[in-house]
């Protein structure tokens, strides 16, 4: 009681208000990390990151190597793509995305050779600590590093040495609070030096003094590793690793930042305006792999999990492989009755069909029997008003109501109760005992909001030009006008002036 | 009775102030336009595509300000925008017949366009790029899908198509539950919410 009412108030740092402590089902945390296989074709979108698409820079037919810039990036707030293995390119259309829609994004097909011969373009930057931190941000941009803890922000917009906004601590991620998902944790333990050199480079980058990597106690062995090698290696004193009780949803970024730094975010300010970067895990080790040895992105880790999956394991992948020929590798070949999800069971997607591919936000695949699925989603029930929701809600909203405002369209009011604050974890869905599918709702009510604004910015757009319009039929009628009263005074005169004699000739003769 | 007339100076004397405030008031705050009419316009779609008998959203709206027209005249619109201008003007909400169609955008075939620039002409957003004996084409990110350009083509080559839905633009459905499915029924039910 007293816990929950200090953490309501916020006045004990060290932990986020709200959480729930869901049933973790880490079954792939012993298995080591596999290797895919080369897929028969691979199937790369020309937009895997968040902000504005790229386009292609291949001709069908032509050959392509490992990493070779297949898409180029266009606008700030994007980052290229890459080959993700040698071969041809054999055609660019409209293929489906990993996306709730079951909707396509055009897409370039590779078909490898088998050869994965690299392209070598790239020279290592190996002594990055006399470099300028703005050409390895250059690099990390040309890298097509987006944030591959799901969200894929472009990364190098992150990396800026602000002088506004400077950054003191440099966090890692490491907590990986979704269940099942083991993809960090994985690479924690088999790659502790690439993430270590990674941090180091991020902090060059951005002139932190200090970095913290924050690890959940359901991961002790990683956490373990981490202090061995940063103990082995006395000049990265200024990292420490940090173990902190395992929470849902402990790994949101500003959840995160609250329980290290005790400072909340406010809304709608980022990390950087406290002080702070927070970094995934496979993001750093993509950066040291780009920075070091001049690596684009072209893989990632995949927790292939589920309890519709024979073999569940953490398996290195190529971004464009078939998620068929992924599940096929862990013995899940028939889709019949299985419900697939892109990224944890909290916050993951359901797709609507096994014919898309990895892309660089595919932090977990996880294949659930329908049973099981159906056990999670029985039939919604009237909100009873216990306050659970609110309770679990990691940023202190209201579910219940916001729900309601969402089910009967009070969107206006539903945004005045700080609906865009919702970082929709799933927590107050999980906890319903009524199962109302409490983000889902949310989820429909910040879609109208922005359907009603794009509409608005539409209409003001079609009035602005259609009043232009107005206003132009207007003058060119009074400049035609003005024309003919022209042409008139000047072929008129004489008959004019005749006429006027004319006149008073008939007045001279009336008289 | 000099009170009586004290009474009826002092008071005489303050209207006629209060009348001279009042008159410089008005003239400083003088609001061009019909307030409403302006209200109402923010509240229309902006599609200028004269379904409702007006030439245009503008008249319109200065139509429904001064009674002429009803409500629930805008078709594309629809509800929501119905509901809207009958909470603007404090009327009872009536019922709108025509459903709104899907979005649609103009398209030009252009191997059959003979560049006459009627269609330009006829375009109340200026959607449509051309010059006489040049192909015409809808700029489809302007086009309002009025369909007005489709009568005054003489070759007849403007399609309507309906608008291709983006990936950009997806937005979740309401979930498919009784509870949501009912919430909807009785929609119409509910007095129209106010903000």
């Amino acid at each position: 009681m007293l816990h929950t009412l200090l953490r309501s108030t916020g006045e004990r740092p060290g932990i986020f208000s709200g959480g729930i402590e869901p049933e973790m089902s880490k079954i792939t945390a012993g298995a080591p990390i596999s290797t895919s296989l080369i897929a028969p074709v691979y199937i790369v979108p020309i937009k895997q990151h968040i902000g504005e698409a790229c386009t292609p820079i291949v001709s069908i037919g032509e050959q392509v190597f490992r990493g070779q810039k297949i898409a180029r990036s266009q606008g700030y707030v994007s980052v290229p793509v890459h080959a993700p293995t040698s071969g041809r390119v054999i055609k660019i259309e409209e293929h489906a995305i990993p996306h709730p829609s079951g909707m396509g994004l055009p897409s370039i097909f590779i078909e490898p050779d088998g050869n994965d011969t690299f392209d070598q373009s790239l020279e290592p930057i190996t002594n990055y600590r006399e470099r300028d931190p703005a050409e390895l941000r250059e690099r990390i941009r040309v890298c097509g590093i987006a944030g591959l803890g799901g969200a894929v922000f472009p990364t190098f917009i992150k990396l800026l040495k602000d002088q506004r906004n400077p950054i003191e601590t440099v966090i890692l991620n490491g907590i990986e609070c979704e269940p099942y998902l083991t993809t960090d944790h994985r690479l924690m333990l088999e790659k502790p030096e690439a993430i270590v050199a990674g941090i180091d480079i991020i902090m060059h980058m951005v002139g932190a003094k200090k970095a913290i990597i924050a690890i959940e106690d359901n991961k002790i062995d990683a956490a373990e590793t981490m202090r061995d090698l940063l103990e082995s290696q006395p000049e990265l004193e200024h990292i420490e690793v940090r173990l902190l009780p395992t929470r849902y949803p402990q790994g949101s970024e500003k959840q995160l930042i609250q329980v290290l730094t005790g400072r909340e975010i406010p809304a709608g300010k980022l990390p950087m305006h406290i002080g702070v970067l927070c970094q995934n895990v496979g993001t750093t080790r993509a950066i040291f792999d780009a920075v070091m040895r001049g690596r684009s992105l072209t893989e990632r880790i995949v927790t292939v999990s589920g309890d519709a999956v024979p073999r569940p394991g953490v398996m290195r992948t190529r971004l464009g492989t078939p998620m068929r020929f992924v599940f096929a590798q862990h013995g899940l070949e028939d889709f019949e009755n299985v419900h697939l999800l892109h990224g944890g069971p909290m916050m993951g997607e359901r797709m609507k069909s096994p014919d898309v591919p990895v892309v660089k936000s595919t932090n977990g695949l996880l294949a659930m029997h329908s049973k099981t699925m159906m056990k999670a989603h029985r039939v919604e029930q009237p909100c009873i008003r216990c306050g659970h929701c609110g309770v679990a809600c990691p940023v202190n909203l209201v579910p219940n109501l916001l729900a309601d405002q969402c089910r009967n369209e009070q969107f206006e009011k539903a945004e005045s109760y700080n609906l865009f604050d919702c970082i929709e974890c799933g927590a107050c869905s999980y906890v319903c005992p009524s199962n109302i599918p409490l983000v889902h709702y949310f989820r429909y009510g910040k879609g109208q909001m922005s359907q009603i604004s794009r509409a608005k910015g539409f209409a003001d757009a079609s009035k602005e030009r259609s009043e232009a319009r107005e206003v132009r039929i207007e003058r060119e009628k009074a400049e035609r006008a003005a024309k003919r009263r022209k042409v008139r005074t000047e072929h008129m005169p004489k008959p004019a002036e005749e006429k006027s004699e004319d006149a008073a000739d008939s007045k001279d003769t009336e008289s | 009775m000099t009170q009586l007339f004290a009474a009826i100076l002092s008071f005489g004397a303050f209207a006629l102030l209060f009348g001279i405030v009042l008159a410089i008031a008005g003239r400083i705050f003088k609001i061009e336009g019909d307030p409403i009419a302006d209200n109402i316009e923010t509240l229309l779609p902006q599609t200028q595509c004269g379904q409702c008998g007006f030439p245009g959203c503008k008249p319109y709206a200065g139509a429904v300000a001064t009674g002429e027209a009803e409500v629930n005249q805008c078709v594309p619109g629809g509800e929501r925008t119905m509901l809207q201008i009958a909470d603007l003007m404090g009327v009872e909400p009536k019922t709108v017949e025509d459903e709104p169609a899907a979005p649609m955008i103009a398209f030009v075939r252009e191997d059959e366009c003979i560049g006459c620039t009627l269609c330009i002409k006829a375009c109340p957003v200026d959607a449509i790029l051309g010059a006489p004996k040049q192909y015409h084409t809808v700029i489809t990110d302007h086009c309002t899908g009025c369909t007005l350009c489709v009568e005054p083509c003489p070759v007849d080559c403007i399609d309507m198509l309906i608008k291709p839905e983006l990936l950009e633009h997806w937005s979740w459905p309401l979930p498919d539950t009784a509870r949501s499915r009912l919430a909807m029924k009785r929609k119409g039910e509910h007095a129209p919410y106010t903000a």
